[in-house]
């Protein structure tokens, strides 16, 4: 019976009933709060649920889209509603929706005004992040990308720390300083193809010169989302802002629509100008992977450190991107879910400390092994994954990128690995300075350990990073086929250029 | 159906509209002499006239659908001028429905509600004008009520400026624009648009073109499109708050239906001519609505900014002329009467210390005290600054996609940007309702009246994606069987 849903638009829309609910109950401050907290975590837990039969359902030896529902929405016009997924969104939808439960339990106790209002913009985000990933429409992509601001907006706004107003502001204006660029050239294809369907716009050809400058408007966007070296000066601001579990999806699902706007539109769409911009993208990543590592070693804010290292991540998953080979681009997926699942986690870990002495700065701690054994050991592993232990599903992203990298050119391969040593460097001095050393100051002594709900969190981060580690298959051979079909289109279009020639 | 009975059906609204003008008179005249309760006066007097507008609005509906020619072809009703007297009577009805008994600000008299009806019977007759002179006419019916409202706050500096500054302007536009057509009456040997339009067919003359450009810069004092704006932000800021709100959410249409008009039928071969005026009219309004709006502090004044920016991404899209761009102007006009109306509401709601706010600091704090308000604010906001999926992307996205079909794409580019510059006010209302504190308390018992206006605009804003489909296709319908 189930089989017969439109499955994604339920999962899609599933928690709007949440925010529903939330809008019409009434009560006193805390009965309010306490329903706010469960009502969001049992409706974000029960769309994971169905995302997980969606799951199983999936046929990852099908190349092409699943689950596909069509419906008239501006008719005549090109323009539909048009949802599915494929092997490149399937994980995005997977880990989105995972996160989003995880999240708002992170922020079960260190959320304490305004719950309710923030439930709903935590539900609100979750159907905008699922949303953009299940657009086979580029009207409903755009509608969907951008309407993540509004939610992520006000979530950094009120719940973030002192300088939320800026930091707010300028995450804002940012975003959609890019996007509108995006816009633009939306709206140019429109007017050339006639519809915003994504698998038509995906097979048509635009002329070489024109592709040129929709892949500048497009990378506008994108490339503020990843963030690229150098627009990504709004991500440290935002992340050490906002709250616990708005970096957490922050880090974890909102920069890695970047990476699927690349993987969605760019590369199928306009291959020319892809083959063309890879060496400018190249050299953009490599300075962003050295660059700030460097600037993450300076760092004294624990999240700002972890922010800059997102950065550096994301550059491994450019490159892979635009190496056009096999390895690299499943390798940037691979990175992209595991940075997903790290950077949460660790953002989670600066959060929990966070909870308890009020500070992020990483003088004010040390010694932290002493009370908190259990937190030690998933910082620990954590902070492994982060630099790419093999073993962690860090290690085969950033492998499969480098293999990538070096076919595609072996300076960049020799570069990008450098930044891994650097990664090494900051992680390990940051675990060195937090969770190691004699505790002198006494309230560090006197640090609570981990309780239930936030190993409850740790736990399913972890098993992730180890499975994926171990047994990287279950996520390669999702997207195997849609990655290759991607090479196809990009292939296809180049060699033919060659052959003009 | 004989002619009389084709007339008389065709021009119902207005007909509605005259009658109940009269009845108002004779109502304030009367019932002055009785000196018993002012209040129940006005309330009487404000039931007429949202009475009028909602009949008015019936007889919309029930407009025959094809075209139709008036009096000698002085006036057109066509299904364009049906729709925007429609959008014209919602935004009339919402901006006297705002307005409360006992307002204050010296609008508390029969006059006012009079001289509003008399204004939008004037714009209901701009909407379907056919010639030159019955244009004027219908123009100046519009705007000597809107003179007189403006000023009405007597005891106030600020207002009489408005009024005087207003009238002066106008007067000076209407100069313009006499002057225009009496240029373009010369070279066609007509007023009759569809006769100057013939005259055109033979390419246009200088002296006709010349007309033409004295003629749409009197028009684009009246959109208060850039370099036109000077009045705006005064008028805006003297005027009474629902007098301000009338301006923001009504006029507009209406002038912005008689330019379509104008361009279209009567100048229709000399498109290539008239759409460099608009481009630049547009371009220009679009970065000084932005750039002006940053900096002000009185939110009247900043929603004066806001409106000529809209009026610039609004004339985006009639300035393609092309098919695509007329159904552009049509949605983006109905998103811009939702969103006024809305915004209005909200303000015209909160009060501190007993009067209505002007401040934008005056908002700070307010989704503490006023959660539904300032939710409502915010949406209105993100709406007004085009963050979809509210109904305010939805017009940028056709208009810029009716630029980018005529290939405009440095405006289409120019328009993103200024609606990115237009983000960072907007942004800065929400972070006054949302990050901020409430430095003194907002009155209590603030008049809830004003609930049904917000919640129809903020669901049409917020439920626009849904209707959107439906809207395009029945403008699309519209454009192609009235232009």
């Amino acid at each position: 019976m189930i089989s017969s849903w439109p499955l994604l638009s339920v999962i899609t829309f599933l928690p709007l009933t949440g925010v529903l609910f939330l809008m019409l109950i009434r009560g006193s401050e805390e009965s309010l709060a306490a329903n706010a907290r469960l009502v969001s975590l049992w409706v974000s837990g029960f769309t994971f649920f169905l995302s997980l039969y969606l799951y199983f359902g999936f046929d990852s030896s099908l190349s092409g889209y699943q689950f596909e529902e069509r419906a008239d929405w501006i008719t005549g016009a090109g323009i539909s509603y048009h949802l599915g997924v494929d092997g490149i969104s399937m994980p995005f939808l997977l880990l989105s929706t995972f996160l989003t439960p995880l999240a708002i339990l992170a922020s079960w106790k260190s959320i304490t005004h305004r719950v309710r209002d923030y439930m709903i913009a935590f539900l609100v985000l979750e159907v905008m992040m699922v949303g953009m990933f299940v657009s086979l429409d580029m009207l409903m992509f755009y509608l969907f990308f951008e309407g993540v601001l509004i939610p992520m907006f006000l979530i950094i706004g009120v719940w973030g720390g002192a300088e939320r107003v800026y930091a707010a502001f300028k995450f804002f204006l940012y975003t959609l300083l890019g996007s509108v660029l995006m816009l633009v050239c939306m709206l140019v294809m429109y007017h050339m193809a006639g519809t915003t369907d994504i698998p038509v716009l995906a097979d048509f050809s635009f002329a070489p010169a024109l592709q040129f400058w929709l892949f500048l408007g497009f990378f506008a966007s994108f490339a503020v989302k990843v963030p690229m070296w150098p627009v990504h000066t709004w991500l440290p601001d935002a992340h050490v802002q906002a709250p616990t579990a708005g970096s957490m999806i922050l880090a974890g699902v909102l920069l890695k629509m970047g990476g699927y706007g690349f993987l969605r539109f760019s590369l199928p769409m306009f291959p020319d100008a892809s083959s063309f911009f890879a060496p400018f993208i190249f050299g953009l990543s490599v300075i962003a992977v050295i660059y700030t590592s460097l600037v993450a070693l300076a760092q004294s804010d624990m999240k700002k450190l972890i922010a800059y290292s997102s950065v550096a991540h994301m550059g491994f998953v450019t490159i892979g991107i635009f190496t056009l080979t096999e390895q690299g681009i499943a390798g940037a997926m691979f990175q992209m879910i595991s940075h997903g699942l790290v950077s949460a986690a660790l953002f989670f870990c600066v959060g929990v400390v966070y909870d308890r002495l009020h500070t992020r700065e990483i003088s004010a701690y040390g010694g932290v092994v002493d009370a908190m054994p259990r937190y030690a050991s998933f910082f620990m592993f954590m902070m492994l994954a982060s630099v790419g232990l093999p073993g962690t599903s860090g290690f085969v992203g950033e492998m499969l990128v480098l293999v990538g990298a070096w076919e595609a050119s072996h300076i960049v391969a020799v570069l990008a690995a450098t930044g891994l040593i650097l990664g090494a460097c900051y992680m390990l001095w940051l675990y060195r300075r937090v969770i190691f050393g004699r505790a002198e100051k006494p309230e560090i002594l006197e640090l609570t350990g981990l309780d239930r709900r936030e190993v409850l969190i740790f736990v399913p981060l972890s098993l992730l990073v180890l499975w994926f580690g171990i047994y990287p298959a279950v996520l390669l051979d999702i997207m195997a086929y849609s990655v290759s079909d991607i090479l196809g289109q990009v292939g296809a279009s180049v060699s033919a250029q060659t052959a003009l020639r | 159906m004989d002619f009389t009975q084709l007339t008389f059906s065709a021009a119902l609204p207005e007909y509605i509209l005259a009658v109940m003008a009269l009845v108002l008179v004779l109502t304030a005249a009367f019932e002055r002499q009785s000196e018993s309760g002012a209040h129940g006066h006005m309330k009487l007097v404000r039931s007429l006239s949202l009475f009028s507008y909602f009949a008015a609005f019936l007889a919309v509906l029930g407009l025959p659908d094809g075209t139709v020619f008036l009096y000698n072809d002085l006036f057109a009703l066509t299904p364009f001028a049906a729709y925007m007297k429609a959008l014209i009577l919602i935004g009339a009805f919402f901006a006297s429905w705002l307005v409360s008994e006992q307002w204050g600000e010296g609008i508390d008299r029969a006059e006012f509600h009079l001289l509003v009806l008399m204004a939008v019977l004037g714009m209901l007759l701009m909407v379907s004008a056919n010639n030159l002179i019955s244009l004027y006419m219908a123009l100046e019916l519009q705007s000597l009520p809107l003179y007189v409202v403006a000023a009405m706050r007597t005891n106030a500096l600020k207002s009489s400026e408005a009024g005087l500054k207003y009238f002066l302007l106008g007067a000076l536009s209407s100069g313009l624009l006499l002057y225009g057509a009496s240029l373009i009456y010369g070279f066609s040997g007509s007023t009759d648009f569809s006769a100057i339009a013939a005259a055109l067919q033979t390419g246009p003359s200088a002296g006709l073109v010349v007309g033409m450009v004295f003629l749409i810069s009197g028009l684009a004092f009246k959109i208060s499109a850039a370099p036109f704006h000077m009045w705006t932000p005064d008028v805006y800021e003297g005027a009474p708050t629902p007098v301000t709100a009338l301006f923001a959410i009504v006029p507009k249409v209406a002038a912005m239906t008689l330019l379509m008009n104008v361009t279209y039928h009567s100048f229709g071969p000399a498109t290539a001519q008239w759409s460099q005026i608009i481009v630049a009219l547009s371009a220009a309004s679009m970065i000084v609505g932005a750039t002006g709006a940053i900096m002000q502090t009185n939110i009247k004044r900043m929603l004066a900014y806001s409106s000529i920016a809209h009026m610039g991404y609004a004339l985006a899209g009639l300035a393609s002329g092309t098919a695509a761009g007329t159904t552009a102007v049509i949605i983006y006009m109905t998103t811009y009467v939702f969103m006024g109306a809305a915004a209005f509401g909200v303000i015209m709601t909160i009060r501190r210390d007993g009067s209505p706010v002007e401040r934008i600091s005056d908002l700070a704090g307010l989704s503490s005290a006023h959660p539904l308000l300032s939710a409502t604010m915010m949406i209105v906001m993100f709406s007004m600054a085009g963050i979809p999926p509210l109904a305010g992307f939805f017009g940028k996205w056709y208009v810029f996609l009716a630029a980018v079909d005529a290939g405009f794409v440095p405006l289409a580019v120019i328009g993103v940007l200024t609606s990115v510059v237009g983000a960072f006010y907007y942004l800065r209302i929400i972070r006054l309702m949302y990050f901020q504190d409430a430095d003194s308390p907002f009155d209590r018992g603030a008049s809830h009246h004003n609930r049904l206006v917000m919640l129809i605009s903020v669901s049409v804003i917020v439920l626009f994606f849904f209707g959107i489909g439906k809207l395009a296709e029945h403008a699309g319908w519209i454009v192609s069987v009235s232009f």
